[in-house]
């Protein structure tokens, strides 16, 4: 029998879950809740990114409906015998079913001068909001805690401008997740950033300054930190007052005691997330308290639901650092204590900043748990496996992500923890409803819509149930163009070959092997045509030109910014003419030679070259052109060199081989005649600089450029563009332009600022040597393969007949000009 | 060198020499003018080879030559360039629709020399 009233203690997270989930059950009754905090329950996990710039109303839970919401209202105490909650203003609300959802309070640690005004605790937007207003007249800030909250504040009060320091007891970081060597891993990342890390040091005194506010910490070895902003955080303590106060059942060390069904000592009250001791636990982990706040609704509806306990892998994401950790990972490895039975297998770059292990039973047969910081891949593919038999080589494992498991996981494995999904769920909607992607399985079964690690795993089922998805390559690659633009790059392959060998199964197809020599051709390993090379690459690229529908090919030279000599200009029109092709001006700016056939191209090219033209790319998943308006020099409203800059860019990325084409724009004036916005990356001129705007769009899915950079002078301007290409090359899916990838960033535009321009990955120096690499080794394919008889061989109609042209092709006149003659398709002979 | 793939008993054993073998790129096609006929000959990675009709039946223009040599489930395979459908070199039928397909020759290698037979 539903009880009609219920009162809910606390308005955090998961009251709000709990709420939700008694009104999607069909509760009835009334519903009143009350919060201490003067607004509705709001995404804490997300709390740094309140200082990064997002609103109240971002991080905000939408409002349930049919909810009494009694915002800035304290209870004060319990009447049981009445069944009534007061508040600290004494008014009086009568439950039959009671819920303290009263959350957990920062442990601030018995320091002297914890106190003093600049000492803070982080949990609440009330809190950032006296972090910030206090970092107006700060210049540093310390964090007493390097765990995962603490580092969650360290970012935020690197974020205020100020210098950070992090005070951590434990020899490492993160302790609860990470072992030693993750932990010195990911002080290397945290230290490149600029924070500064004192370990296995506690704090011995606060120290105020003249104006009676925190101006110094000292550390028990009698070391000085200067700081203006001190921020506690060392753990949490429930918040169980008010059952002290009603006298309810709390564990010794703090939290409300609770049954597998969350209910406490009294039956007609439950106590769900942070304040809860359920199993002898306080969980501080946002998962368990949404599934603690599931079970507590169906219980309050009838059902029979049961808290067993939370799995408490975390993977997250950290001042741009992955960091997950899964399974059992505190094992003692050493000295007395040694754990029996324990391997481990690690995987460390020091350069990359990765470091990942695996626990395994000392037979290596079944995977205990593992550590990753740097990459948290194996995070997503690996959980579901913790307790049972290791699906590949750990190596393998810890190296390919997905593309290293071989083994087929069970059907009860879990999949994704966050909404307790199993394998063989998710095997059955694939089945039963044909599922073909993973947003199919997403809106099916729920999994993957939370924190989103499982999905590699989704994707390998998916690939396992015969679909064929977009993050595996294809049939011969299990990877992503991103993992395996990660394996080319770390591992030095500079085959095809050995790549497939090494990393893929059988001969590649028309999808991985373009990849794979795109791949190539961006860690610059010379002519495209070269020896392996050119069997990988797509028509348009073994020949250097575009095919047309006749088979036929078309030349673009390459024009840069659009600015061409009459007597260049001349030399088109005479190669047009002497070769009957038909010739159009482009929307890039330049001119296109039709009606090419094969053997004809390197005499095209010879006449071109030797008039001082290159190829224009028009072929190559690459540079395309950079489109300027005339400028200053020419134009009364321009304010820059518009045609000058566009000319240096284009000679810059000229044959920079990419995900997709690659195509540009410079505008003079905020007129913006050049069209940059509807641009992969876009420039237009200020009075002061340049703003620079990425991953516009025109084509099939038009997109306006986002502005990344404003007012910069031209030498930022192209760092910045360096490494937005280089990045975007590094991490895009095959055929992704700038403007899908940007959208399926995690973090979009912010992301790719802090990656490129506040360097929060640490890969900035590597992204700029890979683009001076670029540019040093760039030489012109058409006159390289002029100059190679080897090479100039594959340039004929007939390999038995070079001189005959292919008799299929031909052409009627259009507009004086020529058109091809398409054969009907049942006139084929064979 | 050895003969790499014999002669089909059904063909008439009308056999023209094309090229030597060593010009043939692994991994890459060839086009060669028999007679009328155009043929796309392809040497795979293991230097196998296969003879097709250059004709995509889906284009009409005479190009299969010019596509990417692969495997499917272990089947050597090319994409026709103008719009990537796959054929199996084995039995010339389009694995992505079965209705279409381009015809194959017999082929082999004689003293080093790629002849085929489109008898």
């Amino acid at each position: 029998m539903n009880p009609n009233r219920l009162v809910v203690v606390g308005y955090g997270p998961s009251a709000h879950r709990l709420v939700e989930a008694v009104r999607a059950g069909g509760f009835e009754g009334g519903i009143t809740v009350f919060g201490e905090e003067p607004r509705p329950a709001y995404d804490r996990v997300a709390l740094t990114s309140y200082l990064a710039g997002k609103s109240v109303e971002d991080l905000t839970y939408p409002a349930p409906g049919g909810v009494t919401l009694r915002l800035g209202s304290r209870v004060a105490r319990v009447d049981r015998e009445s069944r009534t909650v007061i508040t600290a203003s004494g008014d009086a609300e009568p439950y039959d079913t009671l819920v303290l959802a009263t959350g957990s309070a920062p442990f601030v640690p018995p320091v002297p001068g914890k106190e003093l005004p600049g000492c803070f605790v982080y949990r609440t937007i009330e809190d950032l909001d006296s972090i910030r207003e206090a970092s107006r007249s700060a210049s540093a800030g310390v964090v007493i805690g390097g765990g995962l909250l603490g580092l969650e504040a360290a970012d935020a009060l690197r974020g205020l401008g100020l210098e950070t320091h992090v005070v951590e007891m434990s020899p490492w970081l993160m302790p609860r997740q990470v072992d030693e060597g993750g932990g010195a891993v990911l002080r290397n990342h945290l230290e490149a950033l600029g924070l500064i890390v004192h370990v296995g040091s506690g704090v011995r005194a606060v120290e105020a300054g003249p104006d009676g506010r925190a101006a110094r910490l000292v550390k028990p070895d009698g070391e000085v930190i200067e700081a203006q902003i001190v921020v506690f955080s060392a753990g949490i303590r429930p918040r169980d007052e008010l059952a002290r106060q009603c006298g309810l059942a709390v564990g010794e060390r703090g939290g409300i005691a609770v049954d597998s069904g969350m209910r406490t000592s009294d039956p007609d009250i439950y106590a769900i997330g942070e304040c809860a001791l359920a199993g002898g636990m306080v969980y501080g982990l946002v998962g368990p308290a949404f599934a603690q706040a599931e079970v507590a609704a169906d219980r309050i509806m009838g059902g029979s639901a049961a808290f067993e306990g939370a799995d408490l892998s975390t993977k997250l994401k950290l001042l741009g650092v992955e960091v997950a950790q899964f399974g059992e990972t505190q094992f003692r490895r050493t000295g007395p204590g040694q754990t029996p039975g324990v391997l481990d297998v690690t995987y460390m770059d020091p350069v990359a900043g990765v470091y990942k292990k695996l626990f395994v039973s000392d037979d290596a047969k079944t995977l205990l748990g593992g550590i990753c910081v740097g990459d948290a891949a194996p995070y997503g593919t690996l959980r579901p496996f913790v307790g049972r038999a290791l699906p590949g080589s750990p190596s393998d494992l810890l190296f390919a992500g997905a593309g290293g498991v071989q083994a087929d996981l069970p059907d009860d494995a879990q999949v994704c923890s966050c909404n307790n999904v199993t394998h063989g769920r998710i095997r059955t909607a694939i089945a039963d409803h044909g599922l073909t992607g993973v947003q199919g399985v997403k809106d099916c079964t729920r999994a993957g819509t939370t924190c989103g690690s499982c999905v590699p795993m989704i994707q390998r089922i998916l690939v396992t149930s015969g679909v064929e998805v977009g993050k595996a390559l294809c049939e011969h690659f299990a990877h992503s163009r991103a993992e395996l633009f990660d394996i080319v790059r770390v591992r030095g392959i500079t085959t095809f070959s050995q790549l497939i060998a090494e990393h893929g199964t059988g001969r590649g197809c028309d999808v991985c092997k373009p990849v794979a020599a795109s791949i190539l051709a961006s860690l610059g390993n010379g002519h495209i045509l070269e020896g392996e090379q050119a069997a990988l690459q797509d028509t348009n690229d073994h020949f250097l030109a575009n095919i047309q529908n006749n088979g036929t090919y078309s030349v673009v030279p390459r024009i840069p910014g659009g600015e061409i000599t009459p007597d260049k200009l001349i030399v088109i029109g005479e190669v047009a003419r002497d070769f009957g092709l038909y010739t159009k001006i482009t929307g890039g700016q330049r001119i296109d030679l039709l009606g090419a056939r094969v053997e004809q191209l390197p005499q095209i090219w010879k006449k071109l070259v030797d008039a001082g033209f290159e190829s224009g790319h028009a072929y190559g998943k690459a540079l395309r052109t950079v489109k300027s308006c005339v400028g200053s020099t020419w134009c009364r409203y321009g304010v820059q060199d518009s045609v000058g800059l566009a000319i240096e860019l284009e000679l810059r990325y000229r044959g920079l081989r990419s995900p997709h084409k690659l195509k540009a724009a410079v505008s003079g004036c905020a007129r913006e005649c050049a069209e940059a916005r509807s641009k992969d990356f876009g420039i237009i001129a200020t009075e002061r600089g340049w703003n620079l705007y990425v991953a516009g769009n025109g084509g099939f899915t038009p997109r306006h450029a986002d502005l990344l950079a404003a007012d910069v002078p031209t030498d930022v301007l192209v760092r910045t563009i360096d490494r937005f290409l280089m990045f975007y090359i590094r991490t895009a899916d095959r055929l992704q332009r700038t403007a899908a990838w940007l959208e399926s960033l995690d973090g979009g535009l912010g992301y790719v600022r802090e990656v490129i321009m506040e360097d929060s990955l640490g890969i900035c120096a590597d992204l700029d040597a890979q683009m001076d690499r670029h540019v040093q080794s760039y030489f012109d394919e058409w006159r390289a393969t002029l100059e190679d008889p080897e090479k100039l061989r594959r340039f004929v109609s007939f390999v038995n007949a070079p001189g005959t042209p292919d008799p299929s092709i031909s052409f009627e006149t259009e507009r004086d000009q020529i058109k091809p003659v398409l054969i009907p398709l049942e006139a084929v002979s064979r | 060198m050895s003969v790499i793939q014999d002669a089909s008993p059904l063909s008439g054993g009308l056999w023209t020499p094309v090229c030597p073998y060593a010009d043939l790129l692994p991994e890459r096609g060839a086009a060669a003018l028999v007679g009328t006929c155009q043929v796309a000959v392809f040497r795979t990675f293991h230097g196998d080879l296969y003879a097709v009709g250059n004709r995509d039946p889906f284009s009409g223009a005479c190009v299969m030559s010019r596509g990417i040599v692969g495997t499917r489930n272990g089947e050597p395979t090319v994409a026709s360039p103008m719009h990537k459908q796959v054929f199996s070199l084995v039995t010339g039928v389009c694995l992505d629709d079965p209705a279409k397909a381009v015809p194959t020759y017999p082929i082999r290698v004689t003293d080093g020399t790629v002849e085929v037979s489109v008898a």
